[in-house]
């Protein structure tokens, strides 16, 4: 149908036209509003998503009268809708269910700048899985960077605000090397479009004119990149910031904002240098060791928290990590593994934050472990969810983590000098993971001995916040068909990579 | 015929005044402004000590700097790799430009079809005589769009952090200067009684100009802005809030991000599906001309100086 091919147009400008109509709203329309634009937006992806199945190649459509090099371009693809779909799905589940954390945490004068936010971000979101043009893709980071900033902060207590002081600092840094990286990357190219500026610089590749520069500008942007998602000696923002920011936001920062950023990069890898010159320059290697040295590093520092939020957000550095490793693999194999960690991670990272809020609720709200002892008791449902998260985070068959686990580990067999570094590092972070996970499941599924830790606890019971519990079982579910029905997923991927570039 | 003046008369009269001002024999500002000169800053010998070691006292009492030699090791290893890295940054990247391409050559790949389409075609087709709004506003419409939307989440973070309840601010009153309003300075505000109009019509100019000579909706909120926060330091919230308060400023951005959003969907929706669209471009070098450029110039107007008076407002007491 033609008029599916305005949707991804439409998705973006929905999402802003929702943020400035919120501006004027109070908190409870603000919200509804929000609701209903996530709901939207998931119909319209779907709407995409099928029709570029069918139509089996991807499409472009220029934002307005001017054809591509001088207009603004989005263009739509199999991998876009897909991820685009997923982005939204992930973002209704976890604003489900932060809900009851959003109404006690923030001030209620502030509730619906929150929902400002969130509709901006996601409208930041689909325009950096949608857009074709760089220049669009770098102003749609900014009011990324600056949406995710409120997000940590509008919860407002000293570490919140610290948290977001440093997580400012180092994605600005982050934005300014994305941004010189564009600039030299124009000055080669002499274009803003993705696709003519691969022309360009297949032609300059070819020629071997200015290669230092261009190997710089890849440098820049993916280092950018690489900060502003959190790969491993870039990290240090991060575990204050998801440890400590109201619940919806800890898990759509983690599962949602530096995904974006990734699927930013891959894009650029694929789309605006060309994977093979990508492949062939020094900057993949540089991936490759910072996302092997991350999975060890940022497990072992998981293991040494002593605050479950802080345990989780610490596995993040771990998982983005192994992201980052399948890029730097080189071949279409690992980028296809990587793109599937996206999700999978995406889908139990959210999971796990929900169901430890679950958990901390039913423990007088302390995050500490000695307090969370038998906690998965007292709330059963949350319990079981946690369990499943830390299940799929491990990588035990049946969940989603092993078949991204079992995708890595086939993509890096048959190369050359990387296929050991990975395997090593898979399995040491496996186990590591391991001990981490089972250890606050073990914790929490001991009954508690000490008098104190039961009188702090209470039990709760799945129906006193519905909306979390729905969120619960959407994610388990998640998680359950990304792990139990994965074939068709990586198809999807497979055949949306083919037509990615 | 001349008449004598008698001298109380002529005393009052104003070139006597000026005569008095210029013979230096009074003051005009004696008596009338009230100038006290500051305190200079003392300190005792004791509390200077004490505000230097504080410092080092807190260093020692958070990190045990006595005991812990590898944290010491570590802040001097910072420093100096910190120098180091930013030393090889600035050399990589001053190496990186020495290869680019020369600025000013003619064969520069900047100086592409791109470029060419802009500075040959952009007057037919965007109707603007600046090109560079032609560019922003027409062809890549939708960046600005975006950028604008920046502006609008920068406001609302700025909100969420420094924005306090009114009954907040009434509490505390006594013990917070928030809603520390100045004296009435008469130079002040006579000169803001002078300038503000004349800030508001520059601004108005520039923006409704746009299309026409250098400038556009951005810098010309920004003097319309300026002017704002000027009357605003000069009459204090009272007034400003007569005509300028939370709710029109809550209108006046909805509206402005709305009207903008609604021309560019019409805009996009109808260039991409190839439809016609029904806004005249006019002829080039008049007011009313160069379709989107002018509404969206004045949306973008709009929205840039109710920013800049909200962050001013905002860092000042809290509220808008």
């Amino acid at each position: 149908m033609e008029i599916i091919r305005n949707f991804p147009a439409i998705s973006i400008l929905l999402c802003l036209f929702a943020g400035i109509v919120s501006s004027a709203l109070k908190a409870k329309g603000a919200g509804r509003v929000n609701l209903a634009l996530i709901l939207t937006e998931i119909v319209l992806q779907i709407f995409v998503l099928i029709q570029t199945i069918a139509l089996g190649r991807p499409y472009v459509y220029v934002m307005g009268k001017f054809p591509a090099p001088w207009g603004n371009e989005i263009r739509a693809g199999v991998l876009e809708a897909f991820m685009a779909l997923f982005f939204c799905v992930i973002m209704l589940l976890c604003m489900l269910g932060g809900s009851r954390e959003r109404e006690k945490e923030l001030e209620a004068g502030k509730q619906h700048l929150y929902y400002i936010m969130i509709d901006l971000l996601l409208s930041s979101l689909l325009a950096l899985v949608y857009t074709n043009d760089l220049f669009t893709a770098y102003v749609f980071v900014e009011i990324n960077t600056i949406s995710a900033c409120g997000l940590i902060m509008i919860r407002q207590n000293g570490r919140t605000l610290e948290a977001s002081i440093r997580y400012m600092i180092m994605s600005l840094l982050g934005s300014g090397l994305l941004l010189l990286g564009i600039c030299f990357l124009y000055d080669l190219t002499g274009h803003l479009l993705m696709s003519n500026i691969k022309e360009q610089v297949q032609l300059l590749a070819a020629s071997g004119n200015y290669h230092i520069p261009l190997i710089v500008s890849l440098g820049l942007m993916s280092v950018g990149l690489a900060i502003k998602s959190a790969l491993y000696p870039f990290h240090t923002w991060l575990p204050d910031a998801y440890g400590y920011s109201t619940l919806s936001s800890s898990a759509i920062l983690s599962s949602l904002v530096s995904k974006g950023y990734i699927f930013l990069l891959l894009k650029i890898f694929y789309r605006v240098i060309g994977f093979d010159i990508v492949g062939e320059s020094k900057v993949i290697n540089v991936l490759f060791v910072f996302g092997i040295v991350g999975m060890i590093m940022g497990s072992l520092s998981a293991i040494r928290e002593d605050n479950i939020r802080r345990m989780i957000a610490f596995s993040s550095v771990a998982q983005i990590g192994y992201i980052y490793m399948g890029f730097g693999l080189g071949t279409a194999e690992g980028v296809i593994a990587s793109i599937y960690h996206v999700v999978s991670h995406s889908a139990s990272k959210s999971l796990l934050f929900v169901a430890a809020s679950g958990l901390t609720d039913a423990s007088g709200e302390s995050c500490r472990y000695p307090d969370l002892t038998g906690a998965g008791y007292r709330n059963k449902l949350a319990g079981a969810a946690f369990t499943v998260g830390s299940l799929a985070m491990v990588g035990m068959p049946v969940f989603s983590g092993f078949i991204s686990k079992l995708l890595f580990s086939q993509a890096a067999i048959g190369h050359n000098f990387k296929m050991l570094p990975t395997l090593i590092a898979l399995a040491i972070s496996t186990i590591l993971n391991a001990i981490y996970f089972m250890k606050t499941v073990i914790r929490i599924y001991t009954p508690p001995s000490g008098k104190e830790e039961m009188a702090e606890g209470r039990v709760i019971a799945a129906k006193e916040n519905k909306r979390k519990s729905a969120a619960l079982v959407c994610f388990i579910a998640l998680n359950l068909i990304l792990g139990l029905n994965s074939e068709p997923i990586i198809r999807l991927i497979r055949s949306g990579l083919e037509m990615f570039g | 015929m001349s008449r004598k003046v008698p001298q109380e008369q002529y005393e009052k009269t104003f070139s006597f005044k000026f005569k008095r001002w210029l013979d230096g024999t009074k003051d005009p500002f004696l008596d009338t402004v009230e100038m006290v000169p500051q305190k200079p800053f003392q300190e005792t010998e004791e509390a200077a000590a004490r505000r230097a070691g504080d410092r080092k006292r807190i260093a020692e009492r958070v990190y045990d700097l006595e005991h812990n030699r590898l944290i010491c090791f570590f802040k001097r290893f910072y420093k100096i790799m910190s120098a180091l890295f930013c030393i090889f940054l600035v050399v990589m990247l001053l190496e990186a430009v020495s290869w680019l391409p020369t600025v000013g050559e003619a064969d520069k790949p900047v100086n592409n079809e791109v470029s060419a389409r802009y500075i040959e075609n952009g007057l037919q087709e965007t109707g603007a005589v600046n090109i560079v709004s032609g560019m922003i506003l027409t062809y890549r419409a939708f960046d600005t769009f975006g950028e604008t939307n920046v502006l609008f989440i920068a406001a609302c973070c700025v909100m969420v952090l420094l924005m306090v309840d009114e009954a907040a601010l009434k509490r505390q009153e006594s013990t917070n200067d928030r809603r520390y309003e100045p004296k009435n300075d008469t130079i002040l505000q006579t000169v803001a009684f002078i300038l503000c109009p004349v800030i508001f019509i520059f601004g108005i100019y520039v923006i409704l100009n746009g299309h026409l000579s250098p400038g556009g909706g951005f810098s010309g909120g920004a003097i319309i802005g300026a002017g704002l926060i000027l009357y605003l330091s000069a009459f204090g919230f009272g007034k400003t809030q007569r005509f300028f308060n939370e709710k029109v400023y809550t209108m006046a951005k909805v509206t402005s991000l709305l009207m903008y959003g609604l021309i560019g969907t019409y805009f996009y929706i109808t260039g991409a599906n190839g439809m016609e669209n029904h806004i005249p471009l006019g002829i080039p070098g008049h007011i009313l001309s160069s379709g989107i450029i002018l509404p969206i110039n004045i949306c973008v107007g709009i929205e840039v100086a109710c920013t800049m008076y909200a962050f001013y407002a905002l860092f000042r007491r809290g509220g808008i």
